[in-house]
Formats: C-alpha cells, structure tokens, sequence
C-alpha cells in the first residue's frame, strides 16, 4: 500500500517535470527570435481593437452602450478559442518526431500548448479590465463570477484541440478548413455587432458556444446581472461533451496515431 | 530475473487507406466494392526472453523489422498480435537527434530530453553535471541545440540515455556515430551498464561490435525470426548468410 502510494508520488512527479519542461520549451519557441516578445500577446488584440472599433463604431455603437467593451469581450474569448485550439491542432503533429520515438502520454503535448495560450489570454484580460475601467464601468463583487466562463472556455479549448489535433492527423486538409471555420465563426460570434440586430435569429446564436461564452461575459461586465441557470448548464455542457468526445478519441486512436505521422 | 519476454509478437502496418491513397480513391473503390484494408506484417511471430543483464543483438538486413520492434517493446506501438511483458523503466535511444529542440540550449535540450525519458527534476538536476562532463559538452552548454555538429548532438544523446542507469537501454544504431574515442569510451560504459544489471538491447550493423558486446542476438529477416541464441553462433550463420547473398 505505501509502495503504491510511493510510486504514484513519483509517476506524479516525473509527469509533472514533463509538463513544465514542455510549458517552457513551447512558451520560448513562440518568441524566440522576436524582438517584442511576449508584448506582441498585448499588441495583436489591441491593434484589433482599435481597427474595429474604428470602422465599426459608426454602424453598431448606437444600438449599444459601452461599446468598445462589448467589442472588446466578444474579441477577447474568440481570440483566446482562435489561439488555443490552431495551437491544439498542431500540437501532436509538431512532436510527431517526438511521439513515434518515445513513449509518452500524447495529452500532454496538447495541454502544455494550452498554457502558452492561456498565458497570453491572462494578459490580454488585464488590459481588458482596463478598457473597462476607462469605459466609466465600476468594478464590482460580481466581475468574480467571470471565473465561471474562463474555466468552461478553457475546458472546450482543450477539447476541441483534442478533436481537432486527432483530424490533423488523419486528415491534413483540416488546416485548411478550419482557417474557413474560424472566419465564418466570428461573423457568427456577434463580435462587433449587437446580437438583436439579428431579431428572430438572434436565438440560433445560442448553438454556438463561442457567442454563449462571449454572451455570459458581457451580461457580468456590462449589463450588471448573473446569467440564468440555463446559461450556466450550457457553457458546462459545451465544454464538457467536447472535451468528453476528444477524450474518447484519444483514447481509441493512442496506438494508431503513429501509423499516419 | 526476467526483464523482457515476447510471444509469438506481431505487428502489422495498415497500409492502403485513405492516408496512403486518398480519400477520393476510397470513396471511389468502396463504391465499386473492391476497397479492401491490406495489412503488412513487419513483424511476424517474433518470441524471446531475455535475463537481467543481458545485452540482445538485433541483426538483420534493412527493413528486416528491426526498429518496428524496438518500437513495442519501448511501448510506441502494441503488438497486433502475441503477448509481451516488459519489466523496468526503459530508455531508448532509437535514432539520436529527435526529440532535441533546434532552438533551445544544450542545457534546456538536456532537461527537456531527461523530462521524456521519464526521470524526475531532483534526478537531472544532480546528474546534470555528470551528463555534460561524459557528453564533453561543458563549454557548449548554453549555445542553442542547432550549433552542434551531428557527431556532438549524438553523444549528448547517448551521455543523456547512459548516464540515469536505466533498468533496460534500447540503442538502434546509436554507437556507429561520433569518432573513434568516444566510440570506445561509451562502449565502455555501456558494458559498464550492463554489469550494474541494465538489459540492453541493440540494433547494430557492426557484427563485429555485435560479438564482441551482445550475451544473445536475434536475427531478423523480413519480419520473421530466423535464429535466437548464442552470440558467436548466430554471427557465424548470419555472416555466411551475407557472404552468399
């Protein structure tokens, strides 16, 4: 029994050594050889938004109070989807040298993937509660519940970088399509437009999880309530069934991967 | 005690699907109904047991299955069929140079190969020192991975595999490289692995670097086992063999 207990202590241990060298391997390479850094993390989303709050403030700003924050969150969670699942989707095609020399868990490729990207989010948020503040919003006790949205988010991100990085490598079109995917879902995401503009349709909005997430943000930060319960078992059951579905696919295909690096 | 004990193991490749020959030409012979999954068997019926201590020789012309199995062995890939019980943690060293990062350093290469070979911070960061020194890299340590020549590259490689003392070592053609010191320098210390009670197998085209450092070899020739047992004796047959061909 103690030796059980020993020897997960060490598998934990071994695991958890993986994990931060490959965080850190990862997180330098994105950088490497630029010579902002991480502050182009902070630039790219900024620049975003200056552009489309310029162009589109004419157009939307009327219909909607606080507008660059709205603009803002919507921009804020699609970037972070958009980052971490095209990160995800390499993930296990990046390391094939890797995973068909050496025995390792495959998820962990994708997971230390997704740090670098959550990295980034993290500082985007902060400028994002600046913008807020500069929006004449106040903080309140409230703004804890974002908690909520950000922990369902990252769980989809992962799934879907599960999803996505098992088609990779059965099918390499998928690059491809998916940069057709991800356009056509931010026209779908109400970014930059108010979603009632969509009248009757608005409600189909609701089947994409990236609007959900966007959506519960900006009732917390701009319209000053906590979604209703529905909201909430949507945001769960997005990121859980994907994640759910990834899993069993990563377990199916474990072993057969290697045969389509 | 018996570190690795294969039966009747099989491993077969899938081959003529839509990865190999497009999706389209799936559809299209599925639709005729003449779509049929071909399998290659690389590994066919392969059984052999090896002791603590023992260092296995893996002989055979290319293509012969030889890194296939090494690859179930090392756990990448499970036998389609038969059975196999590998006991201990094992480090592999199937071709140097993967899994290194061009863009780190030596010493982040280190610890990041160190992380994939499945040891623990505490245990590189004390053998750290020892791995550079054997590896005679000290000076290197903090220029990026791609400045190295291949020769260098290789003996971090191997200096980062030998120097964890792993229960079983899996090298596939790993001691042909670097130059002529090294060489001997780290046949020594694989020899001095062996004795410490690591099971070692090795892929080698060298039958002389074969006889003179395997207990056992297995000869493979297009996926079948032609022979298991003795060193000398194999080698002889297994020389003849080339010699007629």
């Amino acid at each position: 029994m103690v030796d059980a207990v020993k020897d997960l202590i060490v598998k934990i241990k071994k695991q958890q050594f993986l994990f931060e060298e490959l965080v850190k391997r990862d997180f330098k390479k994105k950088y490497k050889r630029t010579m902002l850094g991480m502050l182009w993390s902070l630039i790219s989303p900024l620049m975003q938004l200056l552009v489309m709050s310029f162009v589109f403030k004419n157009f939307f700003a009327r219909g909607q109070a606080y507008y660059t924050t709205y603009l803002f969150a919507g921009n804020l969670t699609y970037a972070f989807f958009k980052d971490s699942t095209t990160g995800g989707m390499n993930s296990l095609m990046q390391n094939a040298g890797i995973i068909s020399k050496i025995n390792l868990p495959k998820y962990m490729f994708l997971l230390s993937k997704n740090v670098a990207s959550l990295i980034n989010f993290g500082l985007t948020l902060l400028i994002f509660f600046v913008f807020v503040a500069l929006d004449g919003i106040s903080f309140h006790f409230r703004f804890f519940m974002l908690i909520y949205p950000i922990i369902c988010l990252i769980v989809f991100n992962i799934g879907c970088g599960f999803i996505l990085s098992a088609l990779f490598v059965l099918f390499k079109d998928v690059q491809y399509l998916y940069d057709i995917f991800t356009l056509m879902l931010m026209y779908v995401s109400a970014i930059f437009y108010p979603a009632d503009m969509l009248g009757d349709k608005q409600k189909l909005l609701y089947l994409n999880p990236i609007y959900v997430y966007i959506t519960y943000i900006r009732h917390i930060v701009i319209d000053g309530y906590i979604p209703g319960i529905a909201t909430h078992a949507l945001c769960f059951i997005y990121a859980f069934g994907a994640l759910i579905i990834g899993a069993l696919i990563y377990k199916k295909y474990n072993y057969k991967f290697m045969y389509y690096m | 005690m018996e570190k690795i004990i294969l039966n009747n193991v099989s491993v077969s490749y899938i081959v003529g699907d839509f990865s190999n020959i497009g999706l389209k030409d799936v559809i299209i012979q599925k639709l005729k109904g003449t779509y049929t999954q071909k399998e290659f068997l690389a590994v066919n019926h392969v059984s052999f047991t090896l002791e603590e201590g023992e260092l296995l020789g893996i002989v055979g012309s290319n293509g012969a299955g030889k890194s296939t199995l090494l690859k179930v062995i090392s756990g990448i890939m499970r036998p389609t069929e038969g059975t196999m019980a590998v006991n201990g943690n094992i480090a592999s060293l199937l071709e140097l140079g993967t899994g290194f990062d061009p863009d780190l350093t030596v010493k982040e290469n280190t610890f990041l190969r160190g992380a994939m070979l499945g040891y623990t911070r505490e245990f590189m960061n004390n053998t750290y020192d020892s791995i550079i020194d054997f590896a005679e890299l000290k000076e290197f340590e903090d220029r990026k991975f791609s400045h190295l020549s291949s020769g260098m590259k290789s003996r971090l490689a191997f200096s980062i595999a030998c120097l964890v003392k792993p229960e079983i070592l899996i090298l596939d053609e790993v001691l042909s490289v670097g130059d002529g010191a090294f060489r001997k320098k780290s046949e020594e210390k694989m020899l001095e692995i062996i004795k410490g009670g690591a099971t070692t197998l090795l892929v080698s085209h060298s039958i002389a670097q074969i006889r003179r450092m395997a207990t056992k070899v297995l000869w493979l020739d297009k996926g079948q086992q032609i022979a298991f047992g003795d060193t000398k004796e194999i080698c002889d047959r297994y020389e003849e063999f080339l010699n007629k061909k």
